[in-house]
C-alpha cells in the first residue's frame, strides 16, 4: 500500500529528473578555457537586460579569454547586495541615487563612475489592446488594468514623476492623476516582471522605459509614447567597485560598453548613449 | 534518531579499549555536526533582531505598509485554511478508508504542490486563472476577473499550501483504528455520526497540526502569489511581498516584517509540538 504509492510519486519524478540531466548535457558548448581566463561579474539594472546580455555576448565573442557574468535585478536589490558584501566587479545602474550611495559609503572606485546612457518613459499596451488605449488620457478610463513600479524602484519613481508632471499641466490635472493611479492593479518592484504580464494580455497598460520593448515583443505590445514635456530623463551610470581584483578587465568591457558596438545594440533597444 | 552504519573491520581483532575511542570520537563528531548546524540556523535569525533597535521595530509596526501586509496576510491565510479543511477533509477521508481506482493518481495529483516551485505554482493558476486563462476567459466572459485580487491570494495560498493538511489528515485517518467505527455502527449510529463522533476526535491532533502547517505554509507564500495576485499594498500584499517590497525602500519595515513573521512562524511550530504532545 504505502511503497505502491511511492513507486507512484516516483515514477513522474525520476521522469524529470531524467529530462532535467538531459536538458542540462545539451546546453552551450563551452569554448575550450585559454591559460588565462577572465570571469567579470556585471550586475546591471533589470532594465537593461535584453541590451546586456547582447553586449555580454558579443563581448565574449571578441575577447575568448573573458567570461562576463550577468546578474540582473532592481537597481536598489543590487546596490543592498553590495552593501552587504557582494563583490562584483561592474555595477550599472538604473539611476543616479544608488550609485551615489554605493560611491559615498567608498564602494566603488569613483573615478570610473560614469553616465552612459539615457532612457524615458512609455507606457506599453497589450497589441489587440483589450481596454481600447489609444491616448493617455484613456488611463483614466475605469476598469483599466494599470501595472506600474513600486516609489522605491527607479522607474516607479520616473512614474510618479510624470503623473505629477502631468497633474500640473492645464491639460490633464491633479484628477488625472488621482484616476490613473486608481487603475493600479499592481506595483512590481523590477521592469522584467511587468513585460510578461501585459504580453500575457493580463493587465492592459504599463507604465515602462521606453527601452522595455524588445525585439520579439515588438509583434505583442505596442508603445504609446509621452511627450517630452512631460516626461522624465532617466540618467545610468557604471563604474568599477573598489574591491575588484580586475579593474584593467573591467575598463577593457566598459569601453566596449561604451564604444561604436555597445552604442549600436544600446541604441537597438531605445536607449540614447550619451557620447 | 541518528544512526550510524559502518562495515565492521573483516577479521580484525577489536579490542575494547579502541572501540571506546572510536565511540568517543563519534560522540564527538557528532556533537560538533549538531551544534554548528544550530549556530547555522539560529545566528540569522538571531541577526534579525540585533539589527534593529525596539524603537524602530515599533515605529516600523505602526507603518501603513505593514499594517495592511499584517491584516492581509492573517486574513487570507485563515481563509485558505479554513478552505483547504472544508475541501481536504472528506476527501482525505474517502482515500483513507476507501479503495477505488484511481487512488494513486489522487494522492499524487494532491501531493504534487509540496515538490512545484512556487513559481511554477504561480504561472500556472495564471494560465489557468488569468483573464485569458484556459477557465479565466469564461469566468471573464461574465464579468468575473480573479488575477490581482484578494480571491487570487488565496486561491495561490490554497494551492501551495493544501498538501501539509491533505497528507496529514490522511495519515490521521489511516491511524484510526476501525474497531471504534464498527462499534459504532453497530450501536445504531449513521455514517456521518461516526465520523463526526468517533473518526475526527480520535483524529484530531494529527488534523490540528496538519491545519497549522497548511497555516504557516500560507502565510510565507511568494512566489505563486506575485505572479498570479501582483503586489498592491491593502489588496494584493501580503507579508511576504511587503518584506520584498520595503527592502527597496525603507530596510528597516523589511526587518521588523520579518520579525513579525519568525515570530509567528516560531508560535506555529510551538503549537504544533503542543498538540501532537497532547494524546487524548
Amino acid at each position: 500500500m504505502k511503497s505502491h504509492r511511492n513507486i507512484t510519486l516516483l515514477g513522474p519524478l525520476l521522469l524529470i529528473a531524467a529530462v532535467i540531466a538531459v536538458a542540462g548535457c545539451t546546453g552551450t558548448t563551452e569554448a575550450p578555457p585559454s591559460k588565462e581566463q577572465t570571469t567579470l561579474t556585471v550586475f546591471t539594472a533589470a532594465s537593461l537586460t535584453g541590451a546586456f546580455t547582447d553586449i555580454g555576448k558579443a563581448y565574449e565573442a571578441e575577447n575568448r579569454n573573458v567570461k562576463i557574468d550577468l546578474v540582473f535585478d532592481g537597481s536598489q536589490a543590487l546596490r543592498t547586495q553590495i552593501e552587504q558584501g557582494a563583490s562584483p566587479d561592474v555595477f550599472v545602474s538604473a539611476n543616479v541615487k544608488h550609485m551615489k550611495a554605493l560611491e559615498d559609503a567608498g564602494f566603488m572606485e569613483n573615478g570610473t563612475v560614469e553616465l552612459f546612457v539615457e532612457n524615458s518613459l512609455a507606457v506599453i499596451v497589450p497589441v489587440d489592446n483589450p481596454a481600447k488605449i489609444a491616448t493617455l488620457a484613456d488611463l483614466t478610463k475605469p476598469g483599466v488594468k494599470l501595472v506600474i513600479g513600486t516609489k522605491d524602484v527607479p522607474f516607479g519613481s520616473y512614474t510618479r514623476q510624470v503623473l505629477d508632471k502631468m497633474a500640473n499641466s492645464s491639460a490633464y490635472g491633479p484628477a488625472y492623476k488621482e484616476a490613473v493611479m486608481g487603475n493600479v492593479i499592481s506595483e512590481e518592484t523590477a521592469v522584467s516582471s511587468v513585460v510578461p504580464k501585459l504580453t500575457l494580455g493580463e493587465a492592459d497598460a504599463a507604465f515602462v522605459y521606453k527601452s522595455d520593448v524588445k525585439q520579439e515583443d515588438r509583434d505583442k505590445l505596442t508603445r504609446i509614447d509621452i511627450p517630452a514635456v512631460y516626461n522624465v530623463v532617466a540618467q545610468y551610470p557604471l563604474g568599477i567597485l573598489a574591491e575588484s581584483q580586475q579593474k584593467d578587465a573591467a575598463a577593457a568591457f566598459i569601453a566596449f560598453v561604451r564604444g561604436t558596438d555597445g552604442s549600436a545594440i544600446l541604441t537597438e533597444y531605445g536607449f540614447d548613449p550619451i557620447p | 534518531m541518528v544512526s550510524i552504519r559502518y562495515r565492521k573491520a573483516g577479521n580484525a581483532v577489536r579490542n575494547v579499549s579502541w572501540t571506546k575511542a572510536r565511540g568517543a570520537g563519534l560522540t564527538l563528531l557528532l556533537g560538533i555536526l549538531l551544534s554548528s548546524f544550530l549556530l547555522f540556523v539560529t545566528v540569522p535569525i538571531a541577526s534579525l533582531f540585533l539589527r534593529i533597535t525596539p524603537e524602530a521595530f515599533f515605529r516600523s509596526l505602526a507603518e501603513p505598509v505593514v499594517v495592511d501586509a499584517l491584516v492581509l496576510s492573517l486574513l487570507t491565510a485563515t481563509v485558505s485554511t479554513v478552505i483547504v479543511i472544508l475541501f481536504g477533509t472528506p476527501l482525505s477521508y474517502i482515500n483513507a478508508r476507501t479503495e477505488y481506482r484511481g487512488k494513486d493518481i489522487v494522492d499524487t495529483l494532491t501531493d504534487l504542490p509540496i515538490v512545484l516551485p512556487p513559481a511554477v505554482a504561480g504561472i500556472a493558476l495564471l494560465m489557468a486563472f488569468g483573464r485569458r486563462g484556459v477557465v479565466g476567459e469564461y469566468l471573464d466572459a461574465f464579468g468575473i476577473q480573479i488575477a490581482f485580487t484578494t480571491l487570487a491570494v488565496i486561491l495561490a495560498q490554497v494551492f501551495v499550501a493544501s498538501p501539509f493538511y491533505i497528507r496529514q489528515a490522511r495519515a490521521s485517518f489511516e491511524a484510526v483504528d476501525r474497531i471504534y467505527e464498527d462499534a459504532a455502527r453497530t450501536l445504531g449510529a449513521s455514517r456521518l455520526r461516526v465520523l463526526l463522533r468517533v473518526t475526527v476526535p480520535i483524529a484530531w491532533t494529527g488534523l490540528v497540526s496538519g491545519a497549522i502547517l497548511t497555516f504557516a505554509r500560507a502565510l510565507g507564500e511568494f512566489g505563486a502569489t506575485i505572479m498570479f495576485a501582483g503586489n498592491f499594498q491593502g489588496r494584493t500584499q501580503t507579508m511576504p511581498l511587503a518584506i520584498y517590497t520595503t527592502m527597496q525602500g525603507d530596510i528597516y519595515d523589511a526587518i521588523s516584517l520579518s520579525i513579525v513573521l519568525v515570530i509567528i512562524s516560531f508560535a506555529v511550530i510551538l503549537a504544533v509540538t503542543f498538540v501532537t504532545r497532547r494524546r487524548i
